[in-house]
């Protein structure tokens, strides 16, 4: 990856992050010092456990909070500068996990043009952004439709138009597939990665589905508010047990690979999918 | 406790324009002790028909019986003591907590049960430690503070109090991480072993239930797909696929590795049934 300023998407300079209180009425440092950056078109993943400050992270890179220390920059631009809020939020799109809590209105295109709408978008041109941005997500047909009759991973996909309609250099997904069917979650996973590929759309994907995360550019591991390890898919799961200690999961076939490994088979222990595995043991 | 599904059918806002066909004229039996998972994309039936096995909701034709005994024809009184056997886990059930602390919130059920104050406090102190919570460290926290893995575990642990003969989870691991996902699972399948009861575990993991559970009911658009042992269900990849379920991971390389080694079994499912093959076929 190349290290130019101008492609740099997200820079997040040694960031803390407290809450005042809990329901304890304890503070709460979420993010203990974070420092990473993300390129433009890059597809980055980001896992962790519950509570490890994903969320946080989050919302940080769309100014919806503000560090307690340190600075986020994005697309150039300091989230604490008030008069780059917008643009930001603009700029860095958000999907959240629960489908039914993001849609706003009654009709699918409504839903999709709430965003432009309130960006003050002049008519004719939401209209071309809506159609646009269901036709990426593939749920032109259900333009005129009632979000509530669609199923989970419709509903996500919806989302993702209404934020496609902003126009956003980068869209950080909050484990957007955790309430879907497996079904629902494939649809969402071709939609983010055609994005990623086909639109060159920098994206942030937080899951818990690793084999999600395979074929990201880079994946940042989280835990208790410290980024523990970050690189290329293939560096950090096979570090089987580094993440299972850390309460994380591989994808299935990397853990068989180690299994294999465990019992004195001389295999690779970078094995991502099910084609790399088939030609490991039949080469 | 055994389970018999007779004909049942459950058709919502019948005779409205939305009028719905949920379930389609549904027959099996779910033995006395067994464990049993449901699979099913969303909107296939999967929680309209758990929720008729405790009379949460009536059919529409067809019925329940439970040790024999119709659910829809006895009494009111006898129906609520029979819900009281058959615990149900809801779909987040962390929505459900509403007492002020973890050991108020437990107590709920038992207290509607009509015990005295000491079995109370005795059920809800070996159902929050057989979730795997401390109690004393947690009793007095508001449900509230807790994590989400917390949360779904007090919510367990309210049903379990009740000590049921059926216990039914609805996708108890939904949106937990994978160590809350690995712990839940853990209990749930000890439980299971330690007091024999009947369990009926909704999911969407392939490879959890494949792990656990000694049949599978198959569910789509209302109707019974598969209901069967793993080994059976999961060779029938192109059904699972058509209707958007998939199998493990696993299932599909023992698939195509048979090229190589003809003598492969396929019906594997989990990752260490998948490692003794393997090491079985290579090292002949
Ligand atoms: N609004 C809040 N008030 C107080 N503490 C919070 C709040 N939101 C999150 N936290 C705490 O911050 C930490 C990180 O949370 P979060 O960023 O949501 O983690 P993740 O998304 O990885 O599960 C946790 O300890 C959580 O309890
Ligand atoms: N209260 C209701 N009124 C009308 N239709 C409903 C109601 N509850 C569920 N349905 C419909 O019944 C079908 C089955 O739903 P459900 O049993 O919840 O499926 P699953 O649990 O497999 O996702 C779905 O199409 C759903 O929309
Ligand atoms: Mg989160
Ligand atoms: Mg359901």
């Amino acid at each position: 990856m190349i290290m130019d300023s101008k492609k740099r998407m997200i820079d997040v300079q040694d960031v803390y992050f407290k809450y005042p209180h809990n329901n304890e009425n304890e503070s709460v440092v979420a993010l203990d010092g974070v420092s990473l950056h993300i390129e433009k078109g890059e597809f980055v993943g980001i896992i962790g456990h519950n509570g490890s400050g994903k969320s946080t992270l989050s919302k940080l890179l769309n100014a919806i909070i503000f560090p307690t220390q340190g600075d986020v920059i994005v697309s150039g631009l300091n989230t604490k500068d008030h008069e780059s809020l917008w643009t930001i939020r603009q700029t860095a799109g958000m999907v959240f996990q629960n489908p039914d809590n993001q849609l706003v209105a009654t009709i699918v295109e409504e839903d999709v043009a709430f965003g432009p709408e309130n960006l003050g978008v002049p008519p004719q041109e939401i209209r071309e952004r809506v159609d646009r941005a269901l036709a990426v997500v593939e749920m032109q047909a259900y333009a005129h439709q009632k979000p509530h009759q669609l199923s989970g991973g419709q509903k996500q996909r919806i989302a993702i138009a209404g934020i496609l309609a902003m126009e956003p250099e980068c869209i950080i997904f909050d484990e957007p597939t955790a309430m879907l069917d497996p079904s629902g979650r494939r649809e969402v996973m071709e939609t983010i990665k055609r994005l990623n590929r086909d639109k060159e759309m920098t994206v942030i994907h937080i899951t818990h589905f690793m084999e999600e995360i395979v074929d990201a550019d880079r994946i940042i591991v989280l835990d208790k508010g410290k980024v523990v390890m970050e690189g290329e898919p293939r560096t950090i799961f096979k570090q089987v047990k580094r993440l299972k200690e850390i309460g994380l999961d591989v994808p299935q076939m990397t853990e068989l690979a180690y299994e294999l490994r465990s019992a004195g088979l001389e295999i690779a222990d970078d094995v991502l999918s099910i084609e790399e595995m088939v030609d490991v043991l039949c080469q | 406790m055994s389970v018999e599904i007779k004909n049942l059918s459950h058709t919502y806002s019948e005779g409205s324009p939305f009028e719905f066909k949920a379930l389609k004229d549904i027959n099996l039996t779910i033995e006395d002790g067994s464990f049993i998972g449901i699979i099913g994309h969303t909107g296939s039936g999967k929680s309209t028909l758990i929720q008729h096995l405790n009379g949460l909701l009536t059919p529409t034709s067809g019925t329940v019986l439970v040790d024999g005994k119709d659910i829809f024809e006895t009494k009111k009184t006898e129906l609520i003591q029979l819900r009281h056997q058959i615990g149900l886990v809801f779909q987040y059930p962390e929505h459900q907590l509403f007492e002020e602390t973890v050991q108020k919130d437990v107590a709920f059920g038992p207290r509607n049960q009509g015990l005295t104050e000491d079995e109370i406090d005795q059920r809800v102190r070996q159902s929050i430690k057989m979730v795997g919570l401390d109690f004393d460290a947690i009793k007095d926290k508001s449900p509230f503070e807790l994590s989400g893995g917390q949360m779904r575990r007090v919510a367990i642990a309210g049903v379990l109090a009740m000590e049921p003969a059926v216990l039914i989870l609805d996708e108890p691991t939904a949106g937990l991480d994978p160590r809350g996902r690995e712990e839940i699972l853990a209990q749930i399948k000890s439980l299971h072993r330690q007091k024999q009861i009947t369990v009926i575990l909704v999911s969407h993991s392939m490879e959890d239930i494949g792990k656990m559970v000694d049949k599978i009911l198959v569910m789509n658009e209302g109707e019974v797909v598969f209901y069967d042992t793993p080994n059976r269900v999961f060779t029938e990849i192109s059904t699972l696929e058509r209707i958007g379920l998939a199998v493990p991971e696993v299932t599909y390389l023992m698939r195509r590795l048979k090229d190589k080694y003809p003598e492969i079994r396929e019906d594997i499912f989990t990752v260490e049934a998948a490692k003794k093959e393997i090491l079985k076929v290579i090292r002949g």
